[in-house]
């Protein structure tokens, strides 16, 4: 779509070069040329049968099937995984510690003495301003001072003017971030159609992703809690990422509860059973702040349970993510991450941001209504791919509609640069092309800072789409960290 | 075990072996209509059938006329009936999907698969064409719900739940069975055949029931004799070794009550073991002194009491 530089994850140059192919690719994309395009069209379809059977689903809002109930559909998983080689991994994963150590800090600070508001780093209308902003959390200890226990790091990939790609950071997802069941069905899946490439080559593994779950969790307990309960806290089979919340409940070994089956009692938060009440320690809940407490913060919400802030605020439950992790995920706050890190580590950022513009900047916003076409243009507090425009994909229309909304809420947006985002080799409709991917890894925050290698990659399926969210026609791929 | 759990597993159970009797109530229902008889008492064994299912109103509603056709079109694949062979299986799913982390892969795969299956083949025109093979499908998919569920689940509280909703189910089901066919075969309630004399034995009708709960060959093992409505009625009821008998779906029961007993389930616990001696003490002539009807339809408001106080003791605690 861009002029300019490509990247390509596998192909560097002109098919048939002596380096076409990049070097982690090189065993793969021979037995990729190798396999009939028949067979390759069985394991796809295989593979869809399988993720149905399995019911590996998600839930599509506003849309009822026949009977009335909410549609089911597969995201769809490309066959040809993405390679990310391990000197490249290892990178990442110091900036990402990084990043995320220097999030938690901040959000520890937000909540407590402001020193980075104080210091100027941070505009403090910025945070008093925010709607994520949760004034209940001012004061309030919590185990380890960690808020963001499980965070998905948005990365993508662009060319650069040397012809290589650099990673950046897209955006950060500290609240309650989704996608590592389909990182986890995604290799099951690809070692069940193709064990013949896992023996050529040495993928690092990612099966363990559950384990270093539920020991994040249970470090976190109170300190009351000897044995901790775990449980996964869902909004219910109807939410779009049902599947995920059941699949780790089941992979941790710990209940998967909704809202409706807690109470108070005695300042500590029960589980109702067929034996009785059982004392609940810490809630991996994957229910959004507003949901939590009716009592505390929206009323009509019947995911929550009533009086869960009170029980969470005296410390007698740990709940993660912890409340108000969304100030700092913003996209509004994105842009201060890289000033975060040198503040609190003192340390130079190892993960670049993409340049960004604040449109509540006059200066910025006179730059962005000025390039409009060529920027991607979001709303601060919007997610899921809705509420964006993407400049040189749009219509004018569309450009004019967006430049009308800018300029009556302009601290709505953020803008930025157009990369070209790095592409990979995917099945569609045609036969193989190039397609769009990100990668979100999933770090883990407890007492130490762990992840496994990779995350989800994410493939925008439409040809020259950005857009890589499932509910945007978004595919997945298995991601392989590959030492070579 | 979280109580919702609990519920879900039970309902699981439930449905799909109501969907299996269901099958199992078209299958004779239908093998009968192809016996010689009047037209009138085709349609006499249709309103039966939708009698003992209290749907008599909603199939009115629905379709008017009482037809094979139609009787078939409401009770396999019309989804504004809840007790049609279709919303049972898409029932027992949702139930399966609310808590697959509490059932082994296997039993949720079989589960999906069976709903997968049957939301395709159900709503195909050749279903009402044909509908044996089906209903013979229906069955196999429960078989092997019910065994893949015994044959790799946890022996805990789960599969105690699982068991208690398939055998109260079928209590339920086995006798409601019962009551329709006895009436519709004697044109009133059933005291024993002495007590009518004259009154025809048809085969067919009896051996038709027989299958219907497969035990027809078991009849024969147990009796050795020819068939008459009686011992019919007495291994349906009574006999504790014949797997959908009364007795024998009380004796599960119980059985997997008592593994399950809580602070609150005490009365529960009672009432089931109440019902369970009065099935292993009772005498065939004594239950049909006071007509067979009237036994049954006590025995359902049994059943149906047992399942309140299950839901209240164990699945839906009142708030603590």
């Amino acid at each position: 779509m861009s002029p300019g530089p490509r990247f390509d994850e596998m192909n560097a140059g002109m098919p048939g070069a002596p380096d076409a192919v990049r070097e982690p690719y090189r065993t793969y994309a021979r037995w990729l040329a190798d396999q009939p395009a028949d067979v390759m069209q069985q394991r796809r379809e295989e593979a869809e049968l399988i993720f149905r059977r399995v019911g590996i689903t998600f839930a599509v809002y506003g849309t009822k099937d026949e009977g009335g109930s909410g549609t089911e559909r597969l995201i769809p998983f490309d066959l040809i995984p993405r390679i990310i080689p391990a000197a490249e991994w290892r990178e990442m994963r110091r900036g990402l510690v990084q990043r995320v150590t220097a999030l938690n800090r901040f959000i520890r600070d937000v909540y407590h003495d402001q020193a980075i508001l104080k210091a100027g780093i941070v505009p403090a209308g910025q945070i008093e301003r925010n709607a994520q902003f949760r004034p209940e959390m001012a004061g309030v200890d919590i185990p380890g001072d960690v808020y963001s226990h499980v965070a998905g790091i948005d990365i993508v990939r662009a060319a650069n003017a040397d012809g290589g790609g650099t990673y950046y950071v897209l955006e950060d997802n500290l609240r309650v971030p989704s996608g590592v069941s389909y990182m986890l069905e995604n290799r099951k899946m690809s070692m069940r159609l193709f064990p013949e490439l896992f023996s050529q080559h040495r993928v690092e593994p990612v099966a363990h992703y559950p384990d270093l779950l539920l020991e994040t969790l249970r470090s976190l307990a109170p300190a009351s809690a000897n044995d901790p309960t775990v449980v996964v806290l869902t909004p219910g089979m109807y939410n779009s990422a049902y599947f995920e919340h059941a699949f780790l409940a089941q992979q941790m070994g710990v209940e998967l509860v909704e809202g409706k089956d807690l109470f108070v009692r005695d300042g500590f938060i029960f589980m109702r059973t067929t034996q009785g009440p059982r004392r609940v320690d810490v809630i991996y809940r994957r229910v959004d702040d507003d949901f939590l407490d009716p009592r505390a913060f929206r009323a009509d919400s019947t995911l929550g349970c009533a009086g869960l802030l009170d029980v969470y605020r005296a410390g007698n439950v740990t709940l993660s993510n912890a409340i108000g992790t969304g100030v700092a995920d913003d996209k509004s706050i994105y842009p201060y991450v890289p000033k975060m890190i040198e503040f609190y580590l003192g340390e130079k950022p190892i993960l670049q941001n993409v340049p960004t513009y604040l449109c509540r900047d006059p200066k910025d916003l006179q730059y962005v209504l000025d390039h409009l076409a060529e920027l991607v243009v979001k709303e601060v507090h919007g997610a899921g791919g809705y509420g964006m425009l993407v400049g040189p994909a749009a219509t004018r229309q569309e450009v004019e509609d967006f430049r009308a909304a800018l300029k009556a809420h302009p601290t709505n947006y953020i803008a930025q640069p157009t990369l070209a985002l790095s592409t990979c080799p995917t099945f569609v409709e045609s036969g193989i092309a190039p397609r769009h991917i990100d990668l979100r890894p999933f770090v883990l925050s407890g007492k130490s800072v762990q992840m496994v290698p990779g995350g989800l990659t994410r493939v925008a399926l439409k040809e020259g789409s950005l857009v890589v969210n499932s509910s945007q026609g978004g595919g997945t791929k298995d991601t392989w960290v590959l030492e070579v | 075990m979280l109580s919702r759990t609990a519920d879900h597993l039970f309902w699981m159970a439930r449905y799909m072996e109501r969907a299996e009797n269901t099958a199992r109530m078209l299958g004779v229902s239908y093998e009968m209509s192809l016996l010689p008889q009047s037209h009138d008492a085709a349609e006499q064994g249709w309103r039966g059938l939708l009698s003992i299912s209290e749907l008599t109103s909603s199939f009115a509603q629905r379709f008017g006329e009482v037809t094979a056709r139609n009787v078939m079109d409401f009770m396999i694949r019309d989804e504004s009936n809840p007790s049609s062979i279709l919303s049972c299986v898409r029932a027992a799913r949702e139930n399966a999907r609310a808590v697959r982390g509490a059932l082994t892969t296997e039993v949720w795969e079989t589960q999906n698969q069976t709903w997968l299956e049957f939301n395709k083949l159900l709503r195909a025109e050749s279903t009402l064409r044909d509908p044996g093979p089906v209903l013979e499908r229906v069955k196999t998919r429960s078989h092997l719900s019910r065994g893949v569920t015994v044959g790799t689940m946890l022996q805990d509280e789960a599969l105690h739940f699982l068991r208690i909703g398939t055998f109260l189910e079928r209590a339920d089901n086995t006798a409601r069975l019962l009551d329709v066919k006895f009436q519709a075969a004697v044109g009133g309630d059933f005291f024993g055949a002495q007590a009518k004399e004259g009154q025809e034995i048809d085969f067919y009708h009896w051996s038709a029931i027989l299958r219907s709960v497969s035990a027809f060959e078991i009849y024969r093992k147990v009796y050795r004799n020819v068939i008459v409505p009686e011992k019919v009625a007495e291994l349906l009821i009574l006999r504790p070794d014949m797997p959908r008998s009364l007795a024998a779906c009380m004796n599960d029961v119980v059985a997997n009550l008592n593994l399950v007993a809580n602070a609150q389930s005490a009365e529960t616990l009672r009432r089931a073991g109440r019902l369970r001696s009065d099935l292993q003490f009772g005498h065939i002539d004594e239950i049909l002194a006071t007509g067979l009807h009237a036994y049954l339809t006590q025995f359902l408001d049994r059943v149906g009491d047992l399942g309140v106080g299950i839901s209240r003791d164990f699945l839906v605690p009142m708030a603590a």
